[in-house]
Formats: C-alpha cells, sequence, structure tokens
C-alpha cells in the first residue's frame, strides 16, 4: 500500500467496499477536511487515528452523509459504495444510512425495550421474515444476548454503559448493514467494556467492514487492520484535516513513513 | 487527642454553635418549611370546606337530574356535568391536536425559524390572556355566525385557554429527547418523519400527556370563556332523543356561579355540591397525569 494522499495510487490489493475521496468538506465557510482518500477494505477494521479536530469524525459522519444533517456542509468529492456514488445525483441519504450503518460515541439506545431496539431498523425496513429470530442473532453477534436474554422486555436504558454500547451494535448490524461506521464507540466505557467491544469489533469483521473512529491508538494497534493518521494544517489560519498517511497498522505504528505520524505515534505532537 | 493540631495551631472546635451564620441558616430553613406549608394550605382548605358543606348533597340523584327551579327541593346538575365533559371534549379534539403538531414544529421542524419565534411569542402571551376575552373571542367567531350559543362556542373558547399550555409544555417536553437518541434514528436510515414518529414523539410523550392533562383540568373549570359562548340551560344536551348541540349549554362552572348567588338554600347547596365534584374531576385529572407521565422506560 501507499500513502494514499493521491487519490489514484493503488486500492486494489483487497475488496473496497468504500472508496472515499474527500476533497473538501465545509462546514459553512469553514472547511474542515481537505485531499482525504480512504479506502474502506471489506472485512477488515479501518482505523481513524489522529489529534483533535483534525476531522476523523467528520471524515467518518460524511461515509453515510450523517453531516447531511448539519446545517451549512457542503462536499466536494466522492463516496463510492459498491460501484455507486453516495453523492450521486439522485441518492436518497435516509436509504445509504440503511446499508451504512452507525454506533456513536455515546451509547444512544432508544426509550423502548431490549428488543424494539434491535427490531427497530428491521421493522423500519418491513422485514418479512421472523423478527424474533434476528434479533436473537443481532444479540448474539454483539455479545449481549445472555447477558439480556431473560430481559428482552426491560428499557434499553436500564442497562450498563457498556451493555448500552453492545446494543447499539446490536441495533445496528440487526440489518445486516454492509459496512458499520464506529464513532469513537469505546470513549465513553471504562476498561473492561472497552476490551469487550475491542472483542466484538474482531468478531464482527468476519462478516462486516468496520470503520473505526479512535482517539487511543492503543485500541487502534489492538483491533485495526489498516490505519488512517489525519493531522489538521494551521498553516491557512484556520484548521483544516487532512490524511497525512495510509497503510497497514504495523507499518504506521511500527515504520511510518511521514515525520508527523512518528511524532504523533510517540507523543511528540503540539 | 487534645493536642492535635493543624499546622502547630490549638485544633479548632468542629461543635455547631447557635449563633452566626448556623442561626441564619436554621432561620432561613424554618422560613422555608413555613412557606412550603403556607402553600399547600389552599387546596387542602378548599378541599375541607367542599366536603363540608357539598358533601352532605352528593349523591346519585344530583348527579343525574336537572336543576331545580325557584322555589323547588331535590334537583340535581347532571346536564351540567354532561355539558362539562362536552365542552372540554370538544376544545381537547381542536386543542391537543393543534397544540402537539404546532409543538412538533416548534421544537424538531423549525426551533429557530421566524414562525417558530412568532407561534412561541403568541404562545406565552395567550397563557396570560385573561379567560373572559378567549370567551370574547369566541362569541365572535362561533356564537356571532351560528346566531346561537352553543357547546362547540363553549369548546372553542376554551381550546383558546388549553391551546398555548399545549404548545409550550409539547415544544419543552419534545426538545427534551436527546439529540443522541435522534441521532441514532437518523443513522438507521429514518426519514425525519419517521424520526418524529418513532422515536421523539413516543419519548416525548409522557411529558406532553402531563400538559395535557393540565390543560384539560384548566379548561374544566373555567367559568368567564362560558358565560358568552355556551350560556347556560336547565335542559339536557340530548333531549327527547335528539342531540341539541346548537342551543346553550349547562356547565358545572356556571351551574356553581349562577346558583352561589340565588336566595335559595337548595340551590346553594348544589352549588357546593357541585363545587366539590369539579374539583374531584380536576383532581382526578392531575393524579391521572401523574401516573401517565412517569416515564415508561
Amino acid at each position: 500500500m501507499n500513502a494514499n494522499t493521491q487519490p489514484a495510487a493503488g486500492t486494489a490489493a483487497t475488496a473496497a467496499v468504500m472508496d472515499c475521496k474527500l476533497d473538501k468538506i465545509f462546514y459553512g465557510n469553514f472547511m474542515a477536511v481537505r485531499d482525504s482518500h480512504v479506502p474502506i477494505e471489506k472485512n477488515r477494521i479501518t482505523g481513524f487515528i489522529g489529534p483533535s479536530g483534525c476531522g476523523k469524525s467528520t471524515v467518518l459522519r460524511s461515509l453515510n452523509r450523517m453531516n447531511d444533517l448539519v446545517d451549512g456542509f457542503r462536499f466536494e468529492g466522492h463516496v463510492h459504495f459498491l460501484g455507486q456514488d453516495v453523492y450521486g445525483k439522485g441518492v436518497d441519504p435516509v436509504v445509504v444510512r440503511r446499508y451504512i450503518g452507525m454506533v456513536f460515541q455515546q451509547p444512544n439506545p432508544f426509550s423502548m425495550s431490549i428488543f424494539d431496539n434491535v427490531a427497530f431498523g428491521l421493522r423500519l425496513n418491513r422485514y418479512k421474515g421472523d423478527i424474533g429470530d434476528r434479533v436473537k442473532d443481532a444479540l448474539q453477534g454483539a455479545a449481549l444476548w445472555d447477558e439480556v436474554k431473560d430481559k428482552l422486555k426491560v428499557s434499553g436504558l436500564a442497562l450498563s454503559g457498556g451493555q448500552q454500547q453492545r446494543l447499539c451494535i446490536a441495533r445496528a448490524i440487526a440489518t445486516e448493514p454492509a459496512v458499520l461506521l464506529m464513532d469513537e464507540p469505546c470513549s465513553a466505557l471504562d476498561p473492561i467494556a472497552t476490551r469487550r467491544v475491542e472483542e466484538l469489533m474482531v468478531e464482527l469483521k468476519r462478516k462486516y467492514t468496520i470503520a473505526l473512529v479512535t482517539h487511543n491508538m492503543q485500541q487502534a494497534t489492538r483491533v485495526a487492520d489498516t490505519t488512517a493518521f489525519f493531522s489538521v494544517d494551521i498553516s491557512a489560519g484556520t484548521r483544516t484535516g487532512y490524511l497525512v498517511e495510509l497503510g497497514p497498522t504495523e507499518q504506521i505504528f511500527g515504520n511510518p513513513r511521514e515525520k508527523l505520524t512518528r511524532d504523533y505515534i510517540s507523543g511528540q505532537f503540539s | 487527642m487534645r493536642n492535635l493540631s493543624v499546622s502547630g495551631q490549638p485544633a479548632p472546635s468542629l461543635q455547631r454553635k447557635l449563633a452566626g451564620r448556623s442561626l441564619r441558616s436554621a432561620l432561613l430553613s424554618g422560613l422555608a418549611w413555613a412557606c412550603a406549608v403556607i402553600a399547600s394550605v389552599p387546596l387542602f382548605s378548599v378541599l375541607y370546606m367542599l366536603i363540608m358543606r357539598g358533601g352532605s348533597r352528593l349523591n346519585w340523584e344530583v348527579l343525574s337530574e336537572l336543576p331545580p327551579a325557584g322555589f323547588e327541593l331535590g334537583g340535581g346538575f347532571g346536564n351540567a356535568l354532561v355539558g362539562t365533559f362536552v365542552m372540554v371534549g370538544i376544545a381537547a379534539l381542536i386543542a391537543i391536536p393543534v397544540g402537539i403538531l404546532a409543538g412538533i414544529f416548534l421544537s424538531v421542524l423549525g426551533p429557530g425559524s421566524k414562525l417558530a419565534t412568532v407561534a412561541r411569542f403568541a404562545a406565552k402571551t395567550l397563557t396570560g390572556l385573561p379567560s373572559i376575552l378567549a370567551g370574547v373571542f369566541a362569541y365572535a367567531l362561533v356564537v356571532l355566525t351560528t346566531g346561537s350559543y352553543s357547546a362547540p362556542a363553549g369548546g372553542v373558547a376554551l381550546a383558546v385557554l388549553m391551546l398555548p399550555i399545549v404548545v409550550l409544555t409539547a415544544e419543552e417536553a419534545l426538545k427534551m429527547v436527546p439529540k443522541a437518541m435522534k441521532d441514532a434514528a437518523y443513522g438507521m436510515g429514518c426519514t425525519r418523519t419517521q424520526v418524529i414518529w418513532k422515536i421523539v414523539l413516543p419519548t416525548g410523550m409522557p411529558a406532553v400527556l402531563t400538559g395535557v392533562m393540565l390543560a384539560v383540568a384548566r379548561a374544566a373549570g373555567e367559568t368567564a370563556p362560558l358565560l358568552f359562548t355556551a350560556l347556560f340551560s336547565n335542559y339536557w344536551l340530548f333531549q327527547d332523543g335528539s342531540l341539541e348541540l346548537m342551543g346553550p349549554t349547562a356547565s358545572l362552572a356556571v351551574l356553581i356561579y349562577n346558583f352561589s348567588g340565588m336566595p335559595f338554600d337548595n340551590q346553594i347547596e348544589l352549588a357546593w355540591a357541585a363545587s366539590l365534584v369539579l374539583v374531584m374531576i380536576v383532581l382526578v385529572i392531575n393524579i391521572v397525569s401523574r401516573i401517565i407521565g412517569r416515564p415508561r422506560f
């Protein structure tokens, strides 16, 4: 793999489910991200790391058009998902989000029962099969089934933080999305819950493709196959994030090509 | 132990002294306690009074019979009870859907829009509107156009009073639904309408219903707006198998107002009994609103 700041650089090694070429992302007049090209490979975990304000969450939320909900959001570039541009003409962001699921920083279960939380997406998509089976599968997939199987009617909000986050993961995978975007999914969790969610992510990549934003570099080394390092460019008087380097996690952490990356992972960043 | 000291100084006394700060604190606590008692006095003294004066007359007869004429004995206020329910029902049918939908607009669809600013200002002003003016409004709008005092006219007047309460409490309740929860719904692939119907409304509904019930309770007890709109009637709304909706309609509040000024003991007793019934209705509605207002999850 090359340092993928150049759009044309090789992405052919394994099948890229998503090819994300983020030329410019604006919030109003503020350019939040520029010139970042991130391929998301199938059945891999792609980790996004970088200092605060480097736009890694913005990038992630652009991939399923969650940023369309933000006033003033403007996007230049393309996000190819299974051959179609997510930002193409006539594409409905609502439909995009049904295929590219999301897990958020704060566990955010709906104020309904555990079962209804997981069944939500299935009902939304008018799933024809046995909803109960799929809910069970999803909860097992999220390593939560054994803890909640006797209290499926209990509120999702009654669970602990770590359980809530796994419930949100179950909710996201119940509809079997092609890609799962995870935006710092462990930052609100304690170390034990974090470890469980990390194990779960590694488990999930067999079936799903994951893009993971994390501010925790150890987490990236533990779970990410590919790591993308973003940084902030303050030269133009504003803070614009961009992709510095992208490569296999061992290479990024063991033998980074860019000085910025080396400084960041060794803790020498300003 | 006595020789323990902080940095060479003799140990400070940790005993409570009833002077200075602690004295002021104790006095203030006592004052707040006393005021809390005073605040609950009116309800309980009114209840006590009503039960004493009206309780003895309360039976099935007063709830089911028509008001007595001048020197007549017995009788009741069955028609006024029905009239109150019908008019509050009409008001609820108007004010609740309009109020909740307006609340959705103010909280979710366009919280920062010009229209929202105007509507919010209108609702806040309307909560302070003298209730008699709601009656004047409904008089002009309904009584003059239909040519008669009626239950729908009374219902419209009460709806004007209920509307701002429903709008403002619905807005507050729906605003409390966490953004993270809405984001989760969008992330699942919900349209904005689906986010509102499947997440925002169900999550905020208990709190919305509390506001709705308080508005209903307020409307049930109003007299002034009904004086020019429903007036009063000594007959049933359903008379001889036909529904006389477009004629003057009795209500508990107006019956109390009319009967309490009469020189007949029977009517005055009935006014007390009707007051008791009205307060019970308001009390029950408030209790129900507390029960359904409890979050289910």
